[in-house]
């Protein structure tokens, strides 16, 4: 359906100008891009001339608002002296010309307005380590309270959460942790032969996926793919209420919605830790017979006699703490989503990134704290 | 087809499958709205309603049978400019969280992408006043509006390019009675002024009654009834019966009663 152009007619005669109006002068049409290039050479605005003419705007097939504003707009928002119109289109102008105004003026940025920006900045981190302090805590008494009656617990709910968040994930951290071992492997190959160092790829490959590589790089799959689910989740709870209908019912969402996550993948983080790790253990033990023909039965043979079993120990604890992290922040985020899109993806983003972080932070914390453990 | 049918519903089937068992929602249902009508589409819940409006605007495609809407196929309305052919007033008002009021109003035309923003913004603004709203609320986001605000924005929104059909779902469900009484009013009003044609979905008896030109009664799948409100309230069919004659409709038919003495 396309629209006929609107155009301009300008004749001079004894009495005076004339304009005559054709075509349609709706928004649709207008937006045209050749169309608007060519009234707005034919209509300069606020033109005393413009004014003196008798205007025809009988000839217009369809005059929606847009093109009305256009009209009155040139007119300088006022009646030329002259105007032929029809009845609609005369009530359509008159609409237009009661209601023009100038929008508000949009508040501006001053320079104390910076300032109590700044001032909300602060109080807004203090508002999320207040909030994650809380919710951490009210965890902690969640779970002395599973403890106490274990069969209350929601359990359908926690391995329902296992399953989603551990099981599925299986292939993809098997995949990274196994590329991940390969391409370790290779690098350090072409390293150690230049030293003939050969036998210590499986000191330096089992140290750094047992003890680092693998709980990390896990944790990591892990806080992208279920810590956002987890943050949007709650978020979409909080905008269709479901969250303020459990409020209402009694029901506690601690109890209810956080602690069954904690409690998942802090289950779910070590297994997936030792998972990741031995895909990339396969990854580097391939490599390493491949680029330094290094036997699989040597890897295997030689790695309980250069890692300590404390490595073990200290991946799986750092892994539980990981997971318990990433639980929580990802519920801190989710809880605090405000009832409109922009929030729920702010909040999902903020989630991802501050898990993955914290991950990095606390694995950066633990290095110091047991670098006397298993070295 | 004639040119002074809006809209054209012919021999219209749609069927849903849920957990694989099929549903038929409509068989052979066949509607025409004619030029400056104000429609209400009645029926009893599932009877498929909402689903007919969706069919109208081309967000669900039926089994068989053909939506015509303004001379085009209906699946066609989803292109560039479809602002300026159909205007529809969701049930929850569907404003975009992360603009504010004047944005939202302004969305349509600033997509068409030439016309200068000054221009833009008049014409929002006078569209906002045209629904009753303050010209101070420009600014505010939708989540700071109140349910009844949020309809106006969204019906001037819908408005923005003048289309001259306007589809309207529950327009006022959550509003409470005076919010309610005064959207009507400003429908009827803008039916009037701007010669639009409307078709509304709505179980509210008094708007039904306050607004409409025509009824459509929806059941047993199809259309069972299209006419003026007194001649449709009379159709012999059970729904028809408990629907506009029971104890609810008594109130609203004062209103017709109201209208015929005032005539």
């Amino acid at each position: 359906m396309q629209d006929p152009q609107p155009r301009i007619v300008r004749e001079t005669s004894a009495s005076g100008e004339s304009i005559s109006l054709y075509g349609s002068w709706s928004a649709a049409a207008l937006a045209q891009i050749d169309n608007w290039t060519a009234l707005e050479e034919s209509l300069p605005r606020h033109a005393r001339a413009l004014m003196e003419a008798s205007w025809d705007l009988r000839h217009i097939q369809r005059l929606d608002h847009t093109g009305a504003q256009l009209l009155w707009n040139a007119w300088g928002h006022a009646w030329p002296r002259h105007v032929l119109v029809l009845d609609l289109q005369r009530s359509t102008l008159n609409r237009v010309a009661r209601y023009t105004m100038p929008p508000p003026k949009a508040q501006r940025h001053t320079l104390k307005q910076l300032f109590l920006k700044l001032g909300e900045w602060i109080m807004g981190i203090e508002s999320h380590a207040v909030g994650g302090l809380r919710l951490t805590g009210q965890t902690a008494l969640d779970f002395l309270a599973f403890l106490r009656d274990p069969s209350k617990a929601p359990w359908r709910d926690i391995s329902g959460h296992m399953y989603r968040i551990g099981a599925t994930a299986l292939p993809i951290t098997a995949l990274v942790g196994f590329l991940i071992g390969v391409v370790l492997a290779y690098l350090m190959a072409r390293q150690l032969r230049q030293f003939g160092a050969d036998a210590f790829i499986v000191n330096i490959l089992g140290l750094a996926l047992i003890r680092e590589l693998g709980p990390v790089l896990a944790a990591i799959l892990v806080a992208g793919r279920s810590g956002s689910a987890i943050t949007a989740q709650i978020g979409v709870m909080r905008v269709t209420e479901e969250l303020d209908a459990m409020r209402v019912m009694g029901i506690r969402k601690g109890s209810r919605l956080v602690l069954p996550r904690a409690m998942a993948l802090a289950l779910v983080m070590p297994l997936l830790g030792v998972w990741t790790t031995l895909a990339a253990l396969l990854g580097g033990v391939l490599a390493s017979d491949l680029t330094l023909g290094l036997s699989p039965e040597y890897f295997l043979i030689a790695l309980p006699k250069v890692v300590q079993l404390s490595n073990l120990w200290l991946a799986t604890g750092k892994s539980v703490v990981f997971g318990l992290m990433i639980a929580l922040i990802s519920c801190h985020y989710g809880l605090r989503v405000l009832p409109n899109t922009q929030s729920l993806g702010e909040g999902t983003t903020a989630s991802v990134v501050s898990s993955i972080t914290m991950v990095i932070l606390v694995d950066a914390l633990f290095a110091v704290l047991f670098k006397g453990v298993g070295l | 087809m004639s040119p002074s049918y809006v809209v054209q519903i012919e021999n219209l089937c749609s069927t849903f499958s849920t957990r694989g068992v099929r549903s038929v929602i409509h068989q052979n249902l066949n509607l025409s709205i004619a030029r400056g009508e104000f429609l209400s589409i009645v029926g009893g819940s599932g009877s498929g309603k909402t689903v007919l409006l969706r069919q109208m605007l081309g967000l669900e495609t039926p089994q068989s049978g053909s939506v015509t809407v303004l001379g085009e196929p209906a699946s066609e309305l989803g292109r560039a400019g479809a602002a300026s052919r159909v205007g529809m007033l969701f049930q929850q008002g569907a404003l975009f969280s992360a603009f504010t009021v004047l944005e939202n109003i302004a969305f349509p035309l600033r997509e068409l992408g030439t016309l200068p923003r000054s221009l833009i913004h008049d014409t929002a603004m006078v569209k906002m006043q045209m629904v009753g709203l303050d010209p101070a609320a420009a600014h505010q986001m939708p989540s700071d509006l109140s349910g009844g605000m949020v309809k106006r924005v969204a019906l001037a929104r819908a408005l923005v390019m003048d289309p001259p059909l306007l589809l309207l779902d529950e327009p006022t469900a959550g509003l409470d009675p005076d919010a309610s009484d005064a959207f009507c009013t400003l429908l009827r009003s803008l039916h009037q002024e701007l010669r639009l044609t409307v078709v509304m979905v709505t179980h509210d008896l008094d708007t039904i009654f306050e607004l409409s030109t025509r009824i459509a009664v929806v059941a047993d799948k199809q259309v069972i009834v299209d006419a003026p409100p007194r001649q449709a309230i009379r159709f012999d069919h059970s729904f028809v019966r408990d629907f506009f004659r029971g104890e609810r409709g008594h109130r609203a038919l004062a209103i017709l009663a109201a209208a015929d003495q005032e005539v």
